[in-house]
């Protein structure tokens, strides 16, 4: 009698947490099954009101009209080459700072640790000028070099590898040193190895990010040969009207990169966002 | 030759902090000394001084006739063995071992012989290609003793080893390290806050307290004759016991008395110690095992309420009360007193230690 109902309500919260899970996944899915739906449409049923929701007519050039208007090829290149340099740079200097503020000791430590707290709590914003303006003084605007700037230092990544390193026994260090490894080689033989974990995390952030940043490549690239795939797909949209469809069109070719990355790296891509807190 | 010599060593750490004020002591080759004393008395800061993770502030320190205040660890010709193990969790056992070698770009035939010898002489040839986290704690510990071991130190630095490790495991190590320290024939300074690890281990114990040595001699003198009440309580297990007493005098004789009870000293004490405290009270200290509880009808020389009787098998340890001092005694286990009983209790009385009220420092023992 009592275990019946207990199995019923059982079942009940079973169906509440399905139910729930259900919805939410649709909801999220709702605006990409929409993409891929206007990008098969004509510009006047992609505008019409009430919308209709399967295409009268599958247009399929507009997938060919959106290659013939954006440089994709540079456009996969730039982004390709921002993501791996901002990568790079963010795991390098991350690491690197994230080590000394946590392993060693030296004047101003704090002073500088508070710093990077300050920066990390201020929306990035704020800098676009400032930056714009460094990188303008170098005569270094439209190039890679300008894509990758902004994301050379990451406030982030420095205070999450701290805290990395700060989980890691100064015993393990101290032993380096006794087996007579330097300051460095303790750093890259024994320390930097033991952060695999959230070295991944911290690509799979930055990658991510820099992928969609949209803000930063539209200031400091005008030139379209050296747009990213975000920006790009940005100058589809008119001032007066946008070609929804290819603008659709396009959208999912850019995507296509990172859908294949995903479905290799499903799983390293979910614990990476789930441990660095972002999203 | 690897002694190891304290002179007028301080250490003080930022934020003027001094852990150790003023140290002198003189570690001689191939000798096994044990640093012993309660947590945060500066043993971990002694021994990191020799290792070198630590500077000195004032004095000098020796190894063999070099001074080393300022001699980068690895060229100390020391190897040390952490409490946690500090194994590089992501290299292999072998690795582990050979790590320090490779840093010294020693041949790899030559680093390849030494590992296995190694690895030989502590049971772990079968374990070399396996990660620090597949192991167990008493592997874990051997993988740090090989790779200390590896590297024919002149001085092995151990900080508490043991103490991460379950009872039994611990006392098996503890024999495999004096074993190690027979067979390799080198000087081994282990630091510890367990009394029975020093008392069982070392050559020398040098007992600590706020990072200043309070005795420095073998186990047994330790325990024979300890030089202040600090040292009485720490070296032994169970504890010492320790009553007022006032001294007396009859005759040629002294007595101690005792809560009501008149206990003839050993004439084997230091008669002029005992003169200039005479009719003072001093502390009178006494091991458990040499308490003798008696029939209420054999001659005794104190009488104590039994609080608590605590059968240990083939012993009963008694905690006992008598007039406000608390005893602890070990009876065998045909004792017929039990808990409430009044017990008699008798002294070895040329067993008795006897410390200065104010300053703790033993007068005779
Ligand atoms: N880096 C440090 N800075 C300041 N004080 C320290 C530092 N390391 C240890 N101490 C202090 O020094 C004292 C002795 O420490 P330690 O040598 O580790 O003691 P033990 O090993 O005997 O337990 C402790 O009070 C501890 O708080
Ligand atoms: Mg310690």
């Amino acid at each position: 009698m009592k275990s019946a109902s207990l199995e019923r309500s059982r079942t009940m919260s079973k169906v509440l947490t399905y139910a729930a899970l259900i919805l939410g996944t649709v909801i999220m899915i709702f605006p990409f099954v929409w993409m891929i739906l206007t990008s098969l449409k004509s510009v006047p049923e992609s505008m019409k009101i009430p919308p209709t929701i399967f295409p009268a007519e599958l247009i399929v050039s507009n997938f060919s009209d959106a290659v013939a208007s954006l440089p994709f090829g540079h456009l996969y290149l730039n982004t390709a080459l921002m993501v791996f340099f901002r990568v790079v740079c963010a795991i390098a200097f991350s690491s690197m700072a994230g080590y000394a503020f946590a392993k060693l000791q030296f004047r101003g430590k704090g002073l500088l640790f508070g710093i990077v707290l300050v920066q990390m709590s201020l929306p990035s914003q704020i800098f676009i000028i400032p930056q714009y303006q460094m990188v303008a003084k170098m005569g270094m605007a439209n190039t890679v070099f300008a894509l990758v700037f902004p994301g050379i230092v990451s406030a982030f990544g420095v205070f999450f590898l701290r805290q990395t390193y700060l989980g890691i026994p100064t015993e393990i260090g101290e032993a380096a040193y006794l087996d007579g490894c330097n300051q460095w080689q303790t750093f890259y033989k024994v320390m930097f190895p033991l952060t695999g974990t959230s070295v991944a995390a911290l690509t799979i952030f930055t990658a991510v990010f820099a992928y969609g940043d949209l803000m930063w490549p539209l200031v400091v690239n005008s030139d379209l040969q050296m747009m990213t795939l975000s920006s790009g797909l940005a100058t589809l949209r008119g001032q007066f009207s946008t070609n929804f469809p290819v603008l659709m069109a396009g959208s999912l070719l850019a995507m296509l990169p990172m859908v294949i990355l995903y479905l290799i790296f499903q799983r390293q891509f979910i614990e990476g966002i789930a441990s660095t807190g972002g999203k | 030759m690897a002694s190891i010599t304290f002179k007028h060593v301080e250490k003080t750490y930022p934020g003027n902090v001094t852990v150790v004020p003023d140290l002198n002591l003189e570690i001689k080759d191939k000798e096994f000394v044990i640093l012993v004393g309660p947590s945060g008395c500066g043993k971990s800061t002694t021994l990191r001084m020799i290792a070198g993770l630590e500077d000195i502030t004032s004095g000098e320190l020796y190894i063999g006739d070099r001074v080393v205040n300022d001699v980068a660890p690895k060229d100390r010709n020391i190897a040390m063995v952490f409490q946690n193990y500090a194994l590089y969790p992501h290299m292999t056992v072998y690795k582990n071992i050979a790590f320090g070698l490779m840093q010294a770009k020693v041949p790899k035939d030559e680093i390849d012989r030494r590992v296995h010898e190694a690895a030989k002489a502590l049971d772990l040839e079968h374990l070399l290609n396996r990660k620090p986290k597949a192991l167990s704690g008493g592997q874990r510990q051997r993988v740090a003793l090989g790779r200390a071991m590896v590297r024919n130190p002149a001085v092995f630095l151990l900080d508490e080893p043991l103490s991460n490790l379950d009872a039994k495991l611990r006392t098996a190590m503890r024999a495999e390290i004096s074993r190690l320290h027979k067979r390799l024939q080198t000087t081994f300074v282990y630091v510890t806050h367990d009394q029975t690890e020093a008392m069982t281990m070392g050559d020398r114990i040098v007992v600590m307290k706020n990072g200043i040595i309070q005795q420095n001699d073998t186990p047994q003198t330790l325990y024979d004759r300890p030089c202040n009440l600090f040292v009485a309580g720490f070296i032994g297990s169970p504890q010492m016991n320790f009553m007022d007493a006032v001294i007396a005098k009859k005759g040629d004789a002294y007595t101690a008395q005792v809560c009501g009870n008149t206990i003839p000293l050993a004439p084997s004490m230091d008669k002029k110690a005992l003169a200039a405290y005479v009719g003072k009270t001093v502390v009178l200290g006494i091991r458990p095992e040499d308490v003798e509880a008696v029939g209420s009808g054999e001659r005794h020389d104190l009488e104590a309420k039994i609080e608590i009787a605590e059968l240990m098998g083939a012993e009963i340890n008694l905690h006992l009360d008598c007039q406000g001092n608390k005893l602890v005694v070990r009876a065998p286990s045909t004792y017929a007193g039990r808990e409430g009983d009044v017990g008699a209790l008798r002294l070895k009385t040329e067993k008795i230690h006897l410390f200065d009220k104010e300053t703790e420092v033993a007068i005779a023992h």
